[in-house]
């Protein structure tokens, strides 16, 4: 480029080359996968049938919400009862460490660091091997709970458990992230606070209820908000320790989601299901937000 | 203005071509082929098909690069190959089940002038050509070079089957004497007799994966050898696969699993070995492919007393086991220079000579001449028993919705033999009115 040419370009048009390029890519990325998922939502298509689309308008939506022998309806019961198990534990384990761990005394840093260490692992790799821990032959987990391991359960071949082992694996592993948001919580707590209660002579508990738990809260809220999300996109936890099986019993919306568009390939309805996904975490998302912005006025 | 315009277009194009990565491959003239990629799965065959590829590269300098995928993720990257037409691969050993789909989707070249005018379709045996090249079934259209034949098998245990004292309690126990099994009851005895879980011994390890098609790949030998087939002969499956012998089949096949090593909730080809290999079970089904490991001392402490047979008989008179095994086929998004290449490396690879070094080096041929011949049926201990399997083979639909239909089964059949839900009659009239429906949306039945 000569001296001239260098010359002409304004700092908006230097601006642009900037910007464009994050923009074009965004859009080839992102939007247009975006819009292009919803479209194909109203359509009958599958991506390796080698035929167009076939608008079917509201079809598919309708099929997932109101067939009962397309048991969308199980998946999201699945999900939800994962949810709310492996939520409520987490919080009440990592609100727990906190508490614990809220007191400095010696080697806290080191166990603080050691209880943190679950959460830093490939969720893949942490399936992988709670399968082979839950292994009625090879893993330990059974010679911890029963006098005759041998004789214990199949965890994660069990109804009942399967869906029970994937929790206490999500809870060993997210636990110490609510823990590490509650401890950055209690830890703004001002001294002066206690120090009034103590010299009104208010109980441990009254402290804890009055003072310690609504100053966490808005922490806890938005732990609560990271967990609940993840745990409605649950897939390789799921995947890596029980399939969904056994039958389709921990079969989550998320594993639903790639057997329908990766498995059979049903384009079309499996985009309106990520669509209706989308929609029920953005509408807990601001049900938790309006609770969080409710919790900081209060 | 314009100039302005002009500068946003141009990098515009600039960055649409750096993203899409469109430069290069459009502009790139026509060449002479020098490699071939095919596409198979991660596994001990896929190995030998590199050995056999490299003398091809030997005799005519063109390399062959066999690109493995592990089994979980083979179908995905398949499946993403084809719909974005993409042409990473030249060829594909693809599972029998989706040849329809190659076929009536348009991912797989049509084969059948090939075959027929180079002769090669009579060069193997008329089972694997009809269930790894064959679509529609009984149409004479080829898609696939019958590559890797496979069936579902068994190993067991010489040392425990043939111990003096075992023999005699057993004989005293079942009243007959304690041998290689030719009946499932026998094999059903067997398993019960050397369920041990206080000495760490077991009976049989047998198919229960829930991805994919592992349960269904091992229900079907009991489901075939009660005389139960996956439809009629319109297709129909209401009062087949839910029919009283398939009830039967399923509730045997859920009391042999009660004499399964514990662990193998969940077992495919890789468990049911381990599980044997670690002395735990007497007993395991198996691909014949994955048998190689059984003799190997470095892996299988217990490969001296193994020993093989085929599949046994129901109790209807009925004997057939489940099909593995892969055919080759030409990728449909390749340009006609690679479809010749690919094209002439099956005709090279169809030859008799090198099918039987395809054998030698541990491949399962399909070619007829060398499956029969004296050489190949002592190659191996477990050659004879495949051979046999390999006359009496069934498999699961190949239709191109093969998958809708396979994911009820798999999901019923699981969620009955291994999470104890419901009965045996529920968890096939679900299944079977869930296929029904499948096979109604698709048109492939009438409502």
């Amino acid at each position: 480029m000569t001296q001239h040419g260098r010359r002409q370009m304004s700092d908006k048009t230097i601006a642009h080359f900037f910007i464009w390029p994050t923009l074009i890519l965004l859009i080839v990325m992102n939007i247009f996968p975006l819009f292009y998922s919803l479209y194909l939502s109203f359509n009958d298509y599958s991506v390796i049938a080698n035929e167009p689309p076939q608008w079917v308008a509201l079809d598919n939506y309708e099929k997932i919400l109101t067939t009962e022998r397309s048991r969308y309806w199980h998946n999201f019961t699945v999900t939800g009862r994962y949810a709310a198990l492996s939520v409520g534990l987490q919080i009440v384990i990592g609100f727990g460490l906190a508490m614990l761990l809220r007191e400095k005394f010696r080697g806290s840093g080191l166990i603080t660091t050691l209880i943190l260490i679950p959460m830093m692992l490939s969720p893949v790799v942490v399936g992988l091997f709670w399968k082979l821990i839950f292994d009625p032959s090879k893993g330990f987990f059974n010679y911890l709970i029963y006098l005759n391991p041998r004789g214990g359960d199949q965890w994660l071949s069990d109804a009942t458990l399967g869906l029970w082992a994937i929790v206490i694996v999500d809870v060993w592993m997210w636990s110490p992230f609510v823990m590490l948001l509650c401890l950055s919580g209690l830890g703004a707590i001002p001294n002066y606070l206690y120090e009034a209660a103590a010299i009104d002579r208010a109980s441990a508990w009254f402290q804890f209820r009055r003072i310690t738990l609504p100053q966490v809260m808005p922490l806890l809220l938005i732990a609560v908000l990271f967990r609940t999300i993840e745990a409605f996109k649950a897939f390789d936890l799921v995947m890596g320790l029980t399939g969904g099986g056994p039958g389709d019993r921990t079969e989550t919306v998320a594993v639903r989601l790639y057997s329908e568009a990766f498995l059979k390939t049903r384009t079309g309805e499996s985009s309106a299901l990520a669509y209706i996904v989308l929609i029920i975490i953005i509408s807990i998302s601001n049900l938790y937000i309006r609770a969080l912005n409710r919790a900081r006025e209060g | 203005m314009m100039k302005k315009t002009g500068s946003f277009l141009l990098l515009a194009v600039l960055v649409l071509s750096l993203a899409l990565g469109v430069g290069g491959a459009t502009a790139a003239p026509k060449a002479q082929v020098t490699e071939l990629k095919i596409f198979w799965a991660q596994w001990p065959p896929a190995d030998y098909l590199q050995e056999i590829g490299n003398r091809y590269e030997a005799e005519t300098g063109i390399k062959v690069t066999v690109i493995q995928e592990p089994w979980g993720t083979f179908l995905d990257r398949m499946t993403a190959e084809w719909a974005a037409k993409g042409d990473a691969y030249d060829m594909v050993v693809g599972d029998s089940q989706w040849l329809g789909q190659g076929a009536e989707q348009g991912h797989y070249m049509e084969l059948t002038d090939f075959m027929v005018e180079n002769g090669i379709h009579e060069t193997v045996t008329p089972a694997t050509l009809q269930f790894y090249g064959e679509y529609p079934p009984g149409s004479g259209r080829y898609w696939a070079y019958p590559t890797e034949g496979d069936a579902v098998g068994w190993a067991y245990r010489k040392d425990r089957l043939e111990d003096p004292e075992e023999m005699a309690a057993f004989e005293a126990k079942y009243g007959y004497p304690l041998a290689v099994p030719k009946t499932w009851m026998e094999l059903r005895d067997i398993a019960e007799f050397f369920y041990r879980p206080d000495e760490n011994v077991y009976g049989a390890a047998i198919y229960t994966q829930k991805d994919y098609d592992g349960m269904i790949m091992g229900y079907e030998n009991v489901m075939f050898s009660w005389g139960v087939n996956w439809q009629d002969e319109n297709n129909q499956v209401l009062g087949i696969v839910n029919s009283e012998r398939a009830v039967e089949a399923l509730e045997f096949y859920k009391e042999l699993y009660q004499f399964a090593p514990p662990g193998t909730d969940n077992a495919f080809f890789t468990e049911v070995n381990s599980a044997f290999i670690n002395g735990q079970a007497t007993l395991v089904m198996n691909y014949f492919a994955f048998f190689p490991d059984m003799l190997d001392v470095g892996k299988n402490p217990y490969a001296q007393v193994t020993d093989f047979f085929a599949g046994p008989a129901g109790p209807y008179g009925d004997r057939y086991v489940a099909l593995g095994g892969q055919g080759l086929s030409v990728l449909n998004y390749i340009s006609d220079e690679r479809k010749q290449a690919s094209l002439d490396f099956i005709k090279w690879f169809a030859q008799e000579d090198i099918q039987r070094q395809w054998a030698e080096v541990g491949g399962y041929t399909c070619n007829i001449a060398v499956l029969e011949s004296e050489a190949f049926l002592n190659h191996t201990p477990y050659n004879p028993a495949f051979a046999e399997s390999m006359t009496f083979v069934k498999d699961f639909w190949n239709i191109p919705i093969y998958n809708d239909l396979l994911e009820p089964a798999q999901r019923y059949i699981n969620g009955y033999v291994v999470g104890n839900v419901g009965t045996a009659k529920e968890a096939l009239d679900g299944m079977a009115v869930e296929q029904h429906e499948v096979l109604v949306e698709a048109g492939v039945i009438d409502g």
